[in-house]
């Protein structure tokens, strides 16, 4: 078919899986990630094609995608995916300040991706970095100690302009 | 800074300490060693078993009976799954023990896999750990050129494949039959037990599963021997008949309103005070303590008055807190309101059951629902009381769901009520002053699904 989805280095990636586990299905998980790191999101192309590799059933790859929140299904997230943790240790030290103010700065709402397609903004449960709070994980990089300032400062990092004007 | 001379701790402000060469120099896979060449798997089950250590992911279950539960002549193959899931909010000690010190996790994972015959062992690592990924990572593929991981591990006739599986961001799979659905490719539903991992757990095959910090203790049991693990921790409490004491380092978590946040070793039984002053330099903008969680939010909350508790496996259930959990405390100071907090925990819970068990998946929505509503200026002090049914009849201590989620979402709703009653009723009479008092049922279709 000439409009699948996964290309032959991540069939191979996935493939390079096989051996770990006594089980196809066991590789559901790392065979998203895969998928989910190159194009941002896991359509249901995809599943079927994850799912002909395995040897499931597209239902039961769907089945596991749908229970976690993880992978995104109608549209790539953004550039940068930028978790905001509100659990306890963060919420204690100004989070839910944090998210509003990122969320406000760039003009959308938690879960939805700036015009520039740069930027996701969502909230996370503890990130397991409470020692930072109140923190931020993008990636690799987790913001320590974010305030609204340095919250500016990653934005203009992207490029995105914070439309605050200064104001809260 | 106490006194206690850190062990778990020991080599992470080292440069370079996530590297074999700087783990060697200090002492690294000595231990490892001296298991293959002196000891049968047995005798190392018999050590772990005589030290008495705890597992440190929650539970506190004594990890050497645990192991024992494996079926004897067992063809195998056997399973390790070790849980890096970490997610209870507040926690973070394995996220500093693989990123600075993956050698000592890794040792103490083969040493582990060595005593109960494991021929494969899965690290289950949360979504969120990026930099432990690649530093446990890079610590397999240095193992594996070094001879301690692979064929005929340092010429002996054990062998053993390490693989690191990543999740996807889900609390749920940190409860261990959570965590071995996940590995097998399904969604993460924790399972009813028995039968229990050690009989049949992944791939229908018998399993362990144990924490992090749990596994890196072995190395040190090893090391040092079972007469200096005992020496340091609490000793059994005469009046709990289901106490075996509390020996060991322990690694503390310690963030929200204190002047130092950060991971530190003490040993267990340290108070929760001393840990806030003598090692979180106190509570912060000179203020007082509130309240703090004593091991994640699932245990529920100390009051002020409570924060001499001792942080060993069986304070925390003395002043009402389900347990020490991970050790992981956080600080309230007086400006907080327990309102917050409680909705805070609540949302937690609705957001993370795993809607199996209707008692969880309807009590912890339901909770937050309330929550909302009372936040909002539309309490009514029958909420209480609703509440409190909620968190007396949900979980595995009332018996009413598959796994400890639910226990962990009723208690903070139940220490939080009793422990500060008054609190709550003032802010609900003050905030909804002609609606209070109502007893009528509230129409629901319009709150359900509000997380
Ligand atoms: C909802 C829930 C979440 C849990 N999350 C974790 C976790 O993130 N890490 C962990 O080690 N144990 C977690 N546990 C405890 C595990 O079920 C299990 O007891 C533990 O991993 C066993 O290891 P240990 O004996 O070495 O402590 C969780 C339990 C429950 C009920
Ligand atoms: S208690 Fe809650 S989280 Fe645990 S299995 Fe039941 S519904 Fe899922
Ligand atoms: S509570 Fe935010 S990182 Fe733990």
């Amino acid at each position: 078919m000439s409009d699948r989805i996964l290309t032959d280095e991540m069939v191979a990636a996935i493939k390079a899986y096989f051996p770990r586990y006594p089980t196809r299905r066991a590789v559901t998980l790392p065979a998203l990630h895969i998928v989910n790191a190159q194009l941002r999101y896991v359509p249901l192309q995809a599943v079927v094609e994850i799912a002909e590799l395995l040897e499931l059933a597209p239902a039961e790859v769907q089945d596991t995608l749908s229970f976690y929140g993880f992978f995104k299904q109608d549209e790539p997230h953004g550039e940068h995916r930028a978790w905001v943790c509100r659990s306890i240790s963060c919420a204690l030290r100004g989070s839910e300040e944090i998210l509003d103010h990122l969320c406000h700065a760039a003009g959308i709402r938690p879960g939805e991706t700036t015009a520039n397609g740069k930027l996701t903004v969502e909230f996370a449960e503890c990130l397991g970095a409470c020692e930072f709070a109140p923190c931020v994980l993008d990636g690799m990089t987790t913001l320590k100690n974010v305030t609204k300032e340095s919250a500016d400062a990653y934005l203009a990092e992207l490029g995105i302009r914070s439309n605050t004007n200064g104001q809260p | 800074m106490p006194k206690f001379e850190p062990v778990l701790l020991a080599n992470i402000d080292k440069p370079n300490s996530h590297t074999l060469q700087v783990y060697e120099a200090s002492g690294g896979y000595r231990a490892l060693r001296k298991a293959l060449s002196e000891m049968t798997p047995l005798a190392l089950i018999e050590l772990v078993k005589s030290s008495n250590l705890r597992g440190r992911g929650g539970a506190g279950f004594p990890t050497g009976l645990k192991w024992s539960f494996l079926p004897k002549d067992h063809p195998g193959p056997i399973y390790m799954c070790i849980n890096a899931d970490e997610s209870e909010p507040g926690t973070f000690n394995n996220r500093v023990l693989m990123e600075e010190d993956p050698h000592q996790v890794i040792e103490g994972t083969i040493l582990s896999c060595f005593a109960t015959r494991a021929t494969t062992a899965y690290i289950y690592l949360r979504y969120e750990y990026p930099l432990a990924l690649e530093r446990l990572q890079s610590a397999i593929d240095e193992c594996y050129a070094a001879g301690y991981l692979g064929k005929n591990i340092l010429g002996s006739d054990f062998s053993l494949d390490i693989y690191m599986h990543r999740g996807a961001a889900a609390y749920i799979c940190g409860e261990e039959t959570g965590l071995i659905e996940s590995l097998e490719g399904k969604r993460a539903w924790p399972r009813i037990k028995p039968p229990f991992p050690a009989v049949e757990g992944v791939f229908r095959k018998p399993t362990v599963v144990n924490n992090i910090e749990t596994v890196s203790c072995v190395t040190h049991i090893v090391e040092r021997g079972v007469e200096w693990f005992k020496s340091i921790g609490t000793p059994a409490n005469p009046d709990n008949p289901r106490d075996p004491g509390s020996y060991g380092p322990k690694l503390y978590c310690l963030s929200g309103h204190v002047n130092k946040p950060g991971c530190y070793e003490a040993p267990l039984g340290i108070t929760c005070r001393e840990l806030i002053e003598e090692y979180g330099g106190g509570v912060w903008k000179g203020r007082k303590a509130k309240a703090a969680i004593p091991g994640g939010i699932s245990m529920g909350l100390l009051t002020e008055a409570e924060l001499d508790t001792k942080l060993d496996f069986d304070g925390p259930g003395r002043v009402g807190c389900l347990g020490l959990g991970t050790a992981a405390v956080v600080v309230m100071d007086e400006t907080v309101s327990m309102i917050d907090f409680l909705h805070n925990s609540c949302r937690f819970f609705a957001h993370e059951s795993c809607g199996q068990c209707t008692p969880c998946r309807e009590g912890t929505n339901w909770s937050l629902a309330i929550l909302n509503r009372i936040k909002a200026g539309r309490g009514r002090l029958r909420d209480l009381e609703l509440l409190l049914e909620i968190g007396d009849t949900i979980g595995i201590i009332p018996g009413t769901t598959i796994c400890g989620l639910a226990d962990g979402a009723a208690w903070p709703i139940k220490n939080a009520i009793r422990k500060f009653r008054s609190e709550f009723e003032e802010y609900i009479q003050r905030t909804n002053p002609t609606g209070y008092m109502v007893r009528e049922a509230v129409p629901a279709l319009p709150v359900v699904q509000l997380h």
